[in-house]
C-alpha cells in the first residue's frame, strides 16, 4: 500500500496532506489525554504500536504470485479508537519512509490516509457494529481487522487511479488495473492480519482484563 | 487457549504458503513496486520528482532494517504481554499485590521518571 517517494503528482500530495492533518492533531491530543489520564492503560498503547511494527515489517507472499503485507492497526484502533490508531500507523510509516525507502515523506499525507486513518476508521466502526448486534469479541475483531487490512489496499488503488487515470479508459479503467495489483493480492493477508489479531486480543482479555475494562473494550464483568 | 493459538498459527502459516504453491514460478516481487510500473505504463511520461531522503545502501541493509523493526515490534508485544501475565500469576498465587489494578500504573510513572 505504499505510494513510493515522488510517485504523487504534487497537487495530490498537498491535498492528501490537508485530509489527513486533522486526523494527527485529534489523534495527538487523544494521546495526550490517555497519557495523563488513564496512565494504567500506557503498556496496552504500547503493545498497539509494536503489534503494528510487527505486522507492517512482515512481507508475505500471496496468490497473484506477488507479495505484500499487513498493516496491524487495527489492534490500537479497536482499542484506543480510530484517532489514536491514525498516529500509530502514521508512526510506522514516518519509520519505513525514512529508513527503509519505503512510502515516501510527499506520499506520506496519502500513505497515511488509507493505512492509518482509513484502516483504524473501518476497524474500530466494523468492531463497534458487530458488537452492538452481539457478535462474540474474537469475531469482532477478527472481521474488524481483515477488513481493515482489504479497506486500506482499496483506499491505495483508488487514490492511484485518481492521480493517474487511463488515458483511453479514465478512472474506471486505472482503478481496475490499480485493484488487481493491490486488492486481490491481499485477500489471504487480510485473513491472516484478522487471526493474528483476534489472537492477541484475546490473550489480553484474558490477562490484562482490568486495562480493557478502564478503556471501555469491554464493561465490567460483560462476557468476551 | 494453547489449542486454539496453535490452531490459528498453523492457519496463519498455511495462508502463507499456499501461495507459493499455487503460484510456483511467480516472482513473488513488491505489490508497491508492481504498482511503480503501472504508473509509468499509464502515464508513460511521469518522472518520479522527488527521491527518498535516505536509501539502505543494499538488499542486505534493508532486510536488516525490516528485521529489526519486527524485532523492535514483537519485543514490545511480548514485554506486555509477559507483564501481564505474570501478573496474573502473581494474584492467582495470592501473592501480596501491593498496588493492585494500579500496578501497571506505578511502572509507568516510573519509566517516565
Amino acid at each position: 500500500m505504499h505510494i513510493m517517494e515522488g510517485y504523487l503528482p504534487a497537487a495530490f500530495v498537498v491535498v492528501w496532506f490537508l485530509v489527513s492533518m486533522p486526523f494527527w492533531v485529534k489523534g495527538v491530543v487523544e494521546i495526550k489525554r490517555l497519557v495523563q489520564e488513564k496512565r494504567s492503560t500506557l503498556l496496552l498503547l504500547g503493545a498497539a504500536g509494536g503489534f503494528c511494527f510487527v505486522l507492517s515489517a512482515l512481507k508475505l507472499p500471496s496468490v497473484t504470485g506477488s507479495c505484500s503485507h499487513p498493516t496491524g492497526v487495527a489492534l490500537g484502533a479497536i482499542m484506543f479508537g480510530p484517532w489514536v490508531g491514525a498516529v500509530i500507523g502514521t508512526i510506522v510509516l514516518m519509520f519505513q519512509a525514512m529508513l527503509l525507502a519505503h512510502g515516501g515523506l510527499t506520499t506520506l499525507g496519502a500513505n497515511a490516509f488509507s493505512m492509518a486513518i482509513v484502516g483504524s476508521f473501518v476497524a474500530w466502526g466494523t468492531f463497534k457494529g458487530l458488537r452492538r448486534v452481539g457478535a462474540p469479541l474474537w469475531l469482532a475483531v477478527f472481521v474488524g481487522a481483515a477488513l481493515s487490512d482489504l479497506a486500506t489496499y482499496v483506499t491505495t488503488a483508488m487514490q492511484l487511479a485518481w492521480a493517474f487515470p487511463d488515458p483511453v479508459t479514465g478512472f474506471a479503467g486505472s482503478s481496475v488495473k490499480f485493484m488487481g495489483i493491490f486488492a486481490i493480492t491481499q485477500i489471504p493477508l487480510a485473513l491472516s492480519e484478522g487471526l493474528l489479531t483476534a489472537l492477541i486480543m484475546m490473550y489480553l482479555v484474558k490477562y490484562s482484563r482490568t486495562e480493557l475494562d478502564e478503556i471501555g473494550l469491554l464493561r465490567r464483568g460483560q462476557v468476551a | 487457549m494453547k489449542k486454539l493459538t496453535i490452531l490459528v498459527l498453523l492457519a496463519v502459516v498455511v495462508l502463507a504458503v499456499v501461495p507459493l504453491v499455487v503460484a510456483q514460478g511467480a516472482e513473488f516481487g513488491g505489490a508497491d513496486g508492481e504498482a511503480e510500473s503501472a504508473i509509468t505504463a499509464i502515464d508513460t511520461g511521469y518522472q518520479p520528482w522527488f527521491s527518498s531522503i535516505w536509501e539502505p545502501p543494499s538488499a542486505e541493509i534493508e532486510s536488516l532494517l525490516f528485521a529489526l523493526q519486527a524485532a523492535v515490534g514483537a519485543g514490545i508485544v511480548f514485554y506486555v504481554l509477559g507483564y501481564y501475565v505474570g501478573r496474573a500469576k502473581g494474584r492467582a498465587a495470592g501473592a501480596p499485590d501491593a498496588a493492585g489494578s494500579d500496578s501497571a500504573e506505578t511502572m509507568a510513572t516510573r519509566g517516565s521518571s
